[in-house]
């Protein structure tokens, strides 16, 4: 063995441990759930079939999938008008918003999620306002529906789309927008034209990050839901711990994690993943 | 492509400030249709600050800007219908060459078939046809700033400026782009504004050159005029090289004398009195061969020389001058040098020419 792969052969000794944790605390436990939604109540792939027969079951995925593409398109937006205020200010201002961006993702989940269960419920300040400018004159319904799961998982989104889509729009070169606007293109032709096609990586990357995220969201979904809508991570926990069909809860989480490695697979024919989660370039 | 003659562009009193900061200080300039002007100064000197306030993209502070006469001082960038070429060329990335030329193409609207042929023809122009669906990171730097150039002229503005489009080349590429860019000018027959700092490039390329230094437009005229009649030291000293001699002058039959020590140095053109500076290329020295005689002679010895391909470049100790470069051909060295060899070196009465010392402040009109 050559010295250079003697050295090799030892750093990856160094690894081993780390190996070996992943593979207990990581790759086992999954493996442990494929086997359990195909082994109880009885083996074989009677869970997976509730997935075509059972109307709960389609129902709670149809909710998971349109909650994630709404949560994802708006978190998207907002994050995209953020990003691009933030990418075209000035470094000193650029420190103050990106610091405003983060700040929410050092609060608590669960704390951000009684925040907006105050703020929306009936008797909560954004009713009360409405009602006391008269605006409106019955209360609106903005919690423990979707519309209050979709408003408190954007508000936790939003940082999450930011930053891809920030890092992107700062690989931009100025120069080349002032270059379009000097060949002729007004600002927005500018902007339709150069610069949201040389974010679009970013933007990319931002959609995959949240929509996967939105997929197994729990606290919020649970909490701003109020029991009556189910995506699947509570519907999970709903089977495992109350009804106790631990076959049927480990199927959904199998499935969850089929979806998220799909879309990571389809996606990496489209885009470079590792560009986009900014390894390496 | 040259129906259409240049933009005839003129500058009046312009003044760009940040802050207390003066980045062009008071900037008039005629740039005549069809000419190609080239703004040339050392870095930070305000050339791109100039172009970028005839772009529009910089507001002058004072000022105005014309174009044949209209005001354009307000007209965003978008609608001044210029060819620019970037400092960097400022390419898309994202889209391949042919997309590139054609994006002035299709902001302005233009139909599919008309744009495909001007596209065409402009990369024809550039010598790039064969490369339409590369993207620019697949080409080198020269193709890049073809392909920029081909961009800033499918459109046929009357007006094309270039920011040190030459510059990040080496320096054979750079030479032979200059010879392309002049060719083009000549054969679209449109205003050119060229930015530089390689005063070669400046002299070889321009009909009109204008030097600015700490934003003051110092002097404006043909490169033979500011080779050959610098207006001041700075002039002097950054267009090729210069020895300058100071002294007290007085007027006499060709025009006046300058006196320094024990020294006299005749100079023609305008009588003079007083403190002046004189200007004297290193070209335009002889060592003088034994019994020769010129207009003027000063002894001294060789204080140091190199050989530089073209010629010797000899640094002379004079008692009465000090040190003098001289730049000789080969073929015009009568003896072989050495250090601390005695020589004598004479000049023509018209070969050096009084300059201004450069207060930081422009001298009016030039001498040009
Ligand atoms: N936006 C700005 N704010 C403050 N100062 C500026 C700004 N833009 C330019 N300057 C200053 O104005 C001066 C002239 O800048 P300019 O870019 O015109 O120089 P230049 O001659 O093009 O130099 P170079 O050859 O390095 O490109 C510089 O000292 C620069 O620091
Ligand atoms: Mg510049």
């Amino acid at each position: 063995m050559t010295p250079k792969g003697r050295h090799a052969a030892g750093w990856w000794a160094l690894i081993i441990p780390a190996l070996l944790l992943m593979t207990a605390f990581y790759i086992a436990p999954i493996l442990q759930v494929l086997a359990i939604s195909v082994t109880e109540p009885q083996p074989g792939l009677g869970n997976y079939e509730r997935l075509f027969t059972s109307e709960s079951v389609q129902r709670v995925i149809g909710t998971t999938l349109r909650i994630g593409v709404i949560t994802t398109a708006i978190a998207l937006l907002l994050g995209y008008v953020l990003a691009y205020r933030i990418a075209m200010s000035g470094p000193k201002a650029q420190r103050w918003w990106l610091l405003a961006v983060l700040v929410p993702l050092w609060i608590s989940v669960l704390v951000r999620a009684f925040a907006w269960v105050t703020l929306l419920r009936r008797q909560g300040l954004v009713n009360q306002g409405l009602l006391a400018t008269g605006v409106i004159d019955q209360p609106l319904a903005l919690v423990w529906n979707e519309l209050g799961i979709v408003i408190g998982m954007v508000h936790y989104m939003v940082p999450y789309a930011v930053l891809p889509m920030l890092s992107s729009m700062r690989e931009i070169d100025p120069r080349v927008l002032t270059a379009a606007r000097g060949l002729g293109a007004g600002r927005i032709r500018t902007f339709l034209r150069v610069f949201l096609p040389l974010s679009l990586p970013g933007l990319i990357a931002a959609g995959v990050l949240v929509f996967i995220f939105s997929l197994g969201f729990y606290i919020t979904p649970a909490l701003l839901g109020g029991g009556k809508t189910l995506m699947v991570a509570e519907w999970i926990k709903l089977q495992i711990l109350d009804l106790i069909r631990w076959g049927l809860g480990a199927m959904m989480a199998t499935v969850l994690v089929v979806a998220i490695l799909a879309t990571l697979a389809v996606l990496s024919r489209l885009v470079n993943l590792r560009r986009l989660f900014g390894a390496g370039s | 492509m040259s129906a259409v003659a240049g933009h005839a562009l003129s500058l009046q009193r312009v003044s760009k400030r940040y802050g207390d900061f003066v980045a062009v200080q008071d900037a008039s300039l005629e740039v005549a249709s069809g000419q190609f002007l080239t703004l040339l100064g050392p870095s930070g000197s305000g050339k791109t600050t100039i172009l970028m306030m005839i772009a529009g993209f910089v507001e002058p502070t004072e000022g105005r800007v014309l174009l044949d006469g209209r005001d354009i001082t307000a007209l965003p960038p978008e609608r001044r219908d210029f060819g620019m070429v970037f400092q960097g060329y400022a390419l898309f990335p994202h889209m391949t060459v042919a997309e590139n030329v054609a994006f002035p193409l299709r902001v302005r609207k233009l139909g599919r078939a008309e744009r495909d042929a001007k596209v065409r023809a402009a990369l024809d122009l550039v010598q790039l046809d064969r490369f339409a669906e590369r993207k620019p990171s697949q080409l080198s730097g020269g193709q890049q700033q073809r392909v920029a150039l081909a961009r800033a002229l499918v459109f046929d503005p009357a007006l094309l400026l270039l920011d040190e489009p030459l510059s990040a080349l080496d320096k054979k590429l750079r030479a032979e782009l200059q010879e392309e860019l002049k060719a083009l000018h000549r054969r679209v027959g449109r205003t050119f504004i060229n930015v530089t700092h390689d005063q070669e490039e400046a002299l070889s390329l321009s009909d009109e050159i204008a030097i600015l230094n700490h934003g003051h437009l110092i002097q404006v005229g043909a490169p033979e005029t500011l080779y050959e009649r610098p207006a001041t030291r700075f002039v002097a000293d950054f267009l090729g090289k210069s020895n300058f001699i100071e002294g007290e002058a007085e007027a006499d039959a060709g025009g006046f004398v300058l006196r320094r020590g024990a020294a006299r140095v005749v100079a023609s053109g305008a009588p003079r009195a007083g403190r002046t500076l004189l200007s004297l290329r290193p070209e335009k020295i002889a060592l003088l061969p034994e019994g020769a005689t010129e207009d003027n002679v000063v002894e001294g010895r060789i204080a140091s020389w190199s050989y530089v391909g073209t010629g010797y470049a000899l640094t002379v100790m004079t008692p009465d001058l000090g040190n003098i470069r001289v730049h000789l051909p080969a073929w015009r060295i009568p003896v072989s040098p050495a250090e601390g060899l005695p020589v004598r070196l004479g000049w023509a009465r018209d070969a050096a020419v009084a300059v201004a010392e450069d207060p930081g402040s422009p001298v009016p009109g030039g001498v040009a």
